[in-house]
């Protein structure tokens, strides 16, 4: 095994021992950090699908963060008043459970990846940057003005979805459906790196000439990573707001897209693990230096500055070196 | 101009036909006429700035010409882009080489046979455990002499082996037809009289439009030479015509010497 793959098991290993510990020991706010982590994970994982592989810097993963978000809260909403979603053309109902929720949340993110891909990946470089950016916030606006679910002022959802024989409502629970989902989102991420399309992809990304010459159009590639990635940013979305039983515009904002792909890039562009550190530091660091200043995000900002100029692989290449390219 | 086209067109792989081309005040390409038939080497020469690499980006489809056509295998192509026309057969290397440089040197050959068989679209099996395809990659590093390197980093290469490698990749697509934009650039004496070696043999399964400096390579390699100028073929003929050729001389091989 070499160094990554060390480093990866033992945080994998890690991410699951606290919460266990912190359960027997009754920290449950621990266990509350420790969900967090593992769902920002999830959300970084989706980005590092178009980020890493794809070299797609998209300001707009906050779009479908927030539409996964607002999929669950929208169907929790109609559940908990039971009040039917539509009675035309056919009755839909609102529902509290989480298999049903995720369905719709990773459906849903992936059509708005796929209109919102189709348009902006026909350019590249800084206008990418800045379509992407145009559609999340115009997402964002949408949400705030959208008083049937709250404006402004977001939905709260009393109590946390259901999942069928396990009680979400125990913090340690409800960590395991998402740490089991974050395994799940690695072992694919990890699965398509390897894969043709993952080969093609990273080629298309190092060297779109390449890839043409050999008869193969980078577009479909990228438009593909790009819905790839927007469903499973979706899904992470959903998690979020089942979490905090709770959904506002601000999961739709750019600062949400710009938090996502800052700890993306703290832990690792590219690297498979690199969403799982970056979102733990951010988490620490939220947790540890939030308690000193309000303005804790100078640090993070310095933290970045840093990486980004010494360290291009982010922490995981600074303690693990350049990637090994596999066979 | 000496115009030694065939004009019946058979054994036509590529036919280039009064192609021009400027930006802005410069006319890059002038009614430029030329073909490349069934099992020979037509080597493009001229100074620097002739317009040679325009010229190869307006047959390979990543450029557009303001006016005349292209035909592969009998087919005008003007309205297919580079990805279409790569499918058709055409195989490509480059000037300054196109690779993938964070990958081995063979997961960028196997890059080449994926593109060749298609099935791209598959998410989970290992590619470099796909046997047939690390085969096809394999057998076309080991022609080019590059299979000991199959391990290597891309990056990591030097310029000439990045040439072979361009060649290989190139040879995974089993092309109709190759266009080479001065595969013998940065390798050594030795290198250079091994790739010739190579492809001499290459033209029998498809012909190749060669664009070269390297003018030992090319009076042993080519079956014709055509010599552009200022965007214009002022000849076009064997390597014998082109060695007497007065005009030629003139503009090109006694006046200067080629870089």
């Amino acid at each position: 095994m070499n160094r990554e793959k060390l480093l990866n098991t033992a945080v994998i290993l890690l991410l699951l021992a606290i919460p266990l510990w912190a359960h027997m020991a009754e920290e449950p706010f621990l266990i509350t950090l420790a969900t967090k982590v593992a769902i920002l994970a999830l959300a970084g994982v989706g980005l590092n699908i178009a980020l890493g592989i794809g070299g797609l810097v998209s300001l707009g993963h906050a779009a479908f963060f927030g539409i996964g978000g607002y999929a669950m809260g929208i169907l929790a909403a109609h559940a908990q008043n039971y009040e039917p979603l539509a009675e035309w053309p056919m009755l839909i109902e609102g529902t509290n459970q989480m298999p049903v929720i995720w369905l719709v949340a990773v459906v849903a993110s992936a059509l708005a990846a796929l209109v919102i891909g189709a348009l902006s990946l026909r350019t590249s470089g800084v206008y990418f940057i800045m379509i992407t950016l145009a559609f999340g916030q115009m997402l964002y606006y949408f949400a705030i003005s959208w008083t049937a679910y709250g404006g402004e002022d977001g939905l709260s959802i009393w109590v946390r979805n259901e999942f069928p024989g396990l009680n979400t409502l125990v913090p340690l629970e409800f960590f395991l459906i998402c740490y089991v989902i974050l395994c799940a989102a690695l072992w694919f991420a990890a699965r398509l790196a390897r894969a043709p399309f993952g080969l093609a992809l990273s080629a298309a990304r190092q060297c779109e000439a390449r890839v043409e010459t050999v008869g193969i159009t980078p577009y479909q590639l990228r438009l593909t990573a790009f819905v790839i990635s927007g469903a499973i940013t979706g899904l992470a979305g959903a998690l979020f707001a089942d979490l905090n039983r709770f959904v506002s515009p601000t999961m739709l904002s750019w600062h949400t897209s710009g938090e996502i792909m800052i700890f993306v890039i703290i832990g690792g562009v590219g690297r498979l693990f690199g969403p799982v550190i970056g979102a733990a530091l951010f988490i620490l660091l939220e947790h540890l230096l939030g308690g000193i200043s309000d303005y804790w995000q100078i640090y993070l900002g310095g933290l970045l500055l840093i990486i980004v100029l010494y360290a291009r692989g982010g922490v995981i290449g600074a303690i693990s070196g350049r990637e090994v390219a596999h066979d | 101009m000496t115009d030694m086209t065939d004009p019946s067109g058979a054994g036509q792989v590529l036919k280039v036909s009064d192609l021009s081309k400027s930006f802005g005040a410069l006319q890059a390409s002038k009614n430029i006429t030329l073909d490349l038939r069934a099992g020979e080497i037509h080597a493009l020469i001229g100074p620097n700035g002739a317009g040679k690499s325009t010229l190869i980006k307006q047959i390979s489809g990543e450029l557009r010409p303001d006016s005349g056509s292209v035909s592969l295998l009998g087919r005008p192509v003007d309205d297919l882009d580079r990805v279409a026309r790569a499918r058709m057969g055409l195989g490509r290397t480059f000037q300054i080489s196109a690779l993938a440089m964070e990958f081995t040197v063979l997961q960028n050959a196997v890059l080449g046979a994926l593109g060749a068989r298609g099935g791209v679209f598959r998410f989970l099996g290992n590619v470099m455990r796909d046997k047939a395809l690390v085969a096809q990659a394999e057998h076309a590093l080991e022609r080019v002499g590059l299979l000991s390197d199959a391990k290597r980093r891309t990056a990591d290469l030097s310029h000439g082996q990045r040439r072979q490698l361009e060649v290989a990749v190139a040879l995974t697509l089993q092309p109709k037809l190759f266009l080479m934009d001065e595969p013998m650039a940065g390798l050594g004496a030795g290198g250079s009289q091994a790739l010739t070696g190579f492809l001499d043999t290459l033209r029998h399964e498809a012909p190749i439009l060669l664009v070269e400096h390297d003018m030992d390579a090319v009076f042993a390699l080519a079956d014709r030479i055509s010599v552009l100028v200022y965007g214009e073929v002022i000849a076009t003929g064997t390597t014998e015509e082109i060695r007497n050729n007065a005009e030629v001389q003139r503009a090109y091989l006694g006046e200067e010497e080629p870089v």
